[in-house]
């Protein structure tokens, strides 16, 4: 990587075509997709793994509400209820909200740090199509569970598969065992993704670019990775061990032998929590990225940013109980993990300042993408604080296992991340497919979600409140859930016609769309300076980078940033 | 191989705390103090192999392509030996002590962390195989040492882990 300024021949050179992958026909296009070890497509098929998994997750979310928008619903099973809702759980957390964390990353960091790709490129397209096969083997329950057993079909123990519901005497047939070796083959993909991220960032940075220059996006990977590296092992040990208990007869969870059930707690969430920073870290990053841009000043508080998302790593190392007020902590470690939880929000109480403080006495420029980072920060602001709750352990033994906790983590991962997530898809679809993204249809899908999201996820607080525990099938009527259900099943709708406002202007943009030119946005980040889709070789050549904000200095040679810095 | 060494840390400590917490919780018998004993010959073997491995990657940084064969061989062995020794005791336990992964709380605790290991050992046998044969076939020289430096890294993580398995299942649970 030294010697990136020197102009390299590669663009008109002509790769001759292999057998059967003549250029622009769709077996052509599919075998480039599968052979690819190039970041920039590995990045898109990570993205769109995740949307075709955030379809299918959505489905059956939709099922859920409407099972649940009536009392005494019938419209599915029981039995097809817990399945809906462990499917749902694991779906969308392991091959919508991952991949999506993994394909940005894979997408950005390397036109970021101004790389030509990731250090290990085929080890990165092996990490994809793990997670992507670890997907499509959870799915393969619904056809290949039943089995010889003539019992089961797809996964229902939840999302967090709790012990000693795993143990063969509750789940019959290897429905359960879907989910745990998906989840492990998923789990071996994140690691080697991590890790060729990690040497990537560490290892390939282009002249100049020291680590206090790095975009803050490219900080929140690092954590993230980081995060993925530490605390995905414990998840796969604990799948490890529970197909051994399933196989083989070992006793960890089986408490009859003397095994404990709470373990699988311990170990489940000692992965879990960390989890959710896994996610919600690069969506702090897409807003650190999208503020300052339209708002048209530098992000505020630059080392403060960095050091709180570090700080927010190392303390969710800790916190992890948190969702185990329940089960009977000492209390030593109620007091502990309490606190602890409590604690991080004061890093993210920094971080939800400064964004603010960019925008205080900004330009602002209410594009797409800045109108659902905007939304971003009054929603997570909500979830932070009724995440703040919870971590006071009282008010957790009276709402653990309630629509509220539900209401809770959805408002951090619809309303924070999928946010996010969205401002993402506006703000860079440009650089990746070289058109804009629609505007008024971008409005109208960030209206309807918007809105469907407030109607879906702020009654749950109330049902929640009101004694309403999650998981259950249904609901009798009189409790006073009744009007709460319909309106968060209502909301659903809307969502939908939002997410269908989206899908197609992503297809409809990519053909039709306005010519969007290198940097539409007047950014200051690596990724502008190359062509909109970059080529294979990402740059051409890089000038010697010498501020945080390289494309700033560019267009501003009298008022350099790095005369301030 | 620092972020791998981590992670495979990581992975590590979620076994041995499991091992650890169900010290002395077993129902039934075998417990660890009437079965185990101390793994001298294994020990012996790896804590070995991680000395030679040094001898040999000085050998090969100062070229001499002869000496780094050597004492590659003797690490690969120890490496083979060490397994051999492993698949001894567990015979010998699952024969003749009747412990095996299903049997109580410290068969299916024991077996997970020093099976984890030996197949750490493994791979780790594997690698040294490889090299050994691309050695003998020529195609190892003396600038290749960045990349030998990195197996040996591997393979004293592996010795490292095997300090701790020693410690937790050999010394504190079969002394309580």
């Amino acid at each position: 990587m030294a010697d990136q300024t020197t102009t390299l021949d590669v663009g008109t050179q002509q790769l001759p075509a292999r057998p059967g992958q003549e250029r622009g026909t769709l077996t052509g296009w599919i075998q480039d997709l599968v052979y690819t070890v190039d970041h920039k497509k590995l990045g898109i098929l990570y993205v769109g793994t995740a949307l075709l998994f955030l379809v299918l997750g959505g489905i059956m979310a939709m099922l859920i509400r409407a099972q649940l928008a009536f009392p005494n619903g019938h419209v599915v099973t029981p039995q097809t209820f817990n399945r809906l809702i462990t499917m749902h759980g694991t779906v969308m957390i392991f091959w919508v909200a991952m991949p999506l964390a993994f394909g940005m990353a894979n997408y950005l960091v390397p036109l970021m740090i101004g790389a030509r790709d990731m250090a290990f490129p085929r080890l990165n397209a092996f990490s994809f199509w793990l997670t992507f096969f670890g997907g499509c083997l959870l799915f393969f329950s619904y056809v290949g569970a039943p089995g010889l057993y003539g019992s089961g079909s797809a996964p229902a123990v939840a999302w967090m598969a709790i012990a000693p519901l795993t143990s063969r005497a509750f789940s019959v047939g290897p429905s359960t065992d879907y989910w745990s070796l998906s989840l492990l083959v998923t789990g071996i993909g994140s690691v080697t993704g991590a890790l060729n991220i990690m040497v990537t960032i560490f290892c390939y940075r282009t002249k100049g670019m020291t680590l206090s220059r790095m975009p803050l996006f490219v900080w929140m990977t690092v954590t993230t990775m980081f995060l993925v590296l530490v605390f995905l092992p414990p998840l796969s040990a604990a799948q490890i061990m529970l197909t051994l208990q399933r196989y083989l007869g070992a006793k960890f969870f089986d408490t009859q032998a003397g095994g404990s059930a709470i373990l699988w707690q311990h170990f489940f969430w000692i992965f879990g929590h960390p989890e959710v920073y896994i996610l919600v870290l690069p969506a702090f990053g897409v807003i650190s990225e999208v503020v300052p841009v339209f708002s048209r000043k530098p992000i505020f508080g630059y080392p403060m940013m960095v050091a709180a998302s570090v700080l927010i790593g190392l303390i969710s190392a800790g916190v992890w109980a948190h969702h185990m007020f329940t089960v009977g902590l000492t209390a030593f470690g109620v007091t502990f993990f309490g606190v602890a939880t409590l604690m991080i929000s004061v890093p993210t109480g920094i971080k939800i300042f400064n964004w603010l403080a960019t925008i205080y006495g900004g330009k602002i420029r209410l594009e797409v993408p800045m109108v659902f980072a905007i939304a971003f920060l009054f929603q997570f602001l909500i979830a932070g604080l009724t995440g703040v709750m919870l971590g006071v352990a009282p008010f957790d033994w009276q709402l653990n296992d309630s629509y509220f906790v539900i209401a809770h983590f959805h408002y951090v991962i619809v309303g924070g991340i999928l946010f996010a997530v969205f401002a993402f898809f506006y703000y860079w679809y440009p650089k990746v497919f070289g058109r804009m993204l629609d505007k008024k249809l971008g409005f109208w899908h960030f209206w309807l979600f918007t809105i469907g999201f407030h109607l879906t996820f702020d009654p749950q607080h109330f049902a929640g409140i009101l004694g309403m525990p999650r998981r259950i099938y249904t609901y009798h009527p009189g409790r006073g859930w009744e009007l709460w259900n319909f309106i968060s099943s209502v909301g659903g709708i809307f969502q939908a016609l939002g997410i269908i406002f989206f899908v197609y202007n992503l297809f409809w943009s990519a053909r039709k769309g306005k010519v969007a030119g290198d940097d539409p946005w007047d950014a200051w980040t690596l990724e502008w300076m190359t062509t909109s889709p970059p080529a294979d070789y990402n740059f051409e050549r890089l000038p010697e980078i010498r501020s945080r904000r390289p494309l700033w200095d560019l267009k501003h040679p009298d008022d350099p940033d790095w005369k301030f810095e | 191989m620092i972020f791998v060494i981590l992670t495979e840390s990581a992975l590590f400590t979620i076994f041995v705390v499991a091992y650890l917490f169900y010290i002395g919780k077993s129902l039934v018998p075998p417990y660890p103090h009437q079965v185990l004993h101390f793994p001298w010959l294994g020990s012996i073997l790896l804590f070995g192999s991680s000395g030679t491995i040094i001898v040999s990657e000085n050998h090969l940084k100062k070229g001499s392509i002869s000496g780094f064969h050597l004492w590659w061989g003797i690490t690969f062995a120890a490496g083979v030996g060490f397994l051999l020794w492993t698949i001894n005791e567990w015979m010998h336990l699952i024969y003749q002590e009747g412990l095996t992964i299903s049997t109580n709380l410290f068969g299916s605790t024991f077996y997970s962390l020093v099976g984890l290991h030996a197949s750490h050992v493994l791979v780790g046998a594997f690698l040294l195989g490889l090299i050994l044969f691309m050695s003998l076939t020529g195609r190892i020289r003396h600038y290749h040492h960045e990349h030998i430096e990195m197996i040996s890294w591997y393979w004293h993580f592996v010795d490292c882990v095997w300090l701790v398995v020693i410690t937790v299942v050999y010394i504190i649970s079969a002394s309580s």
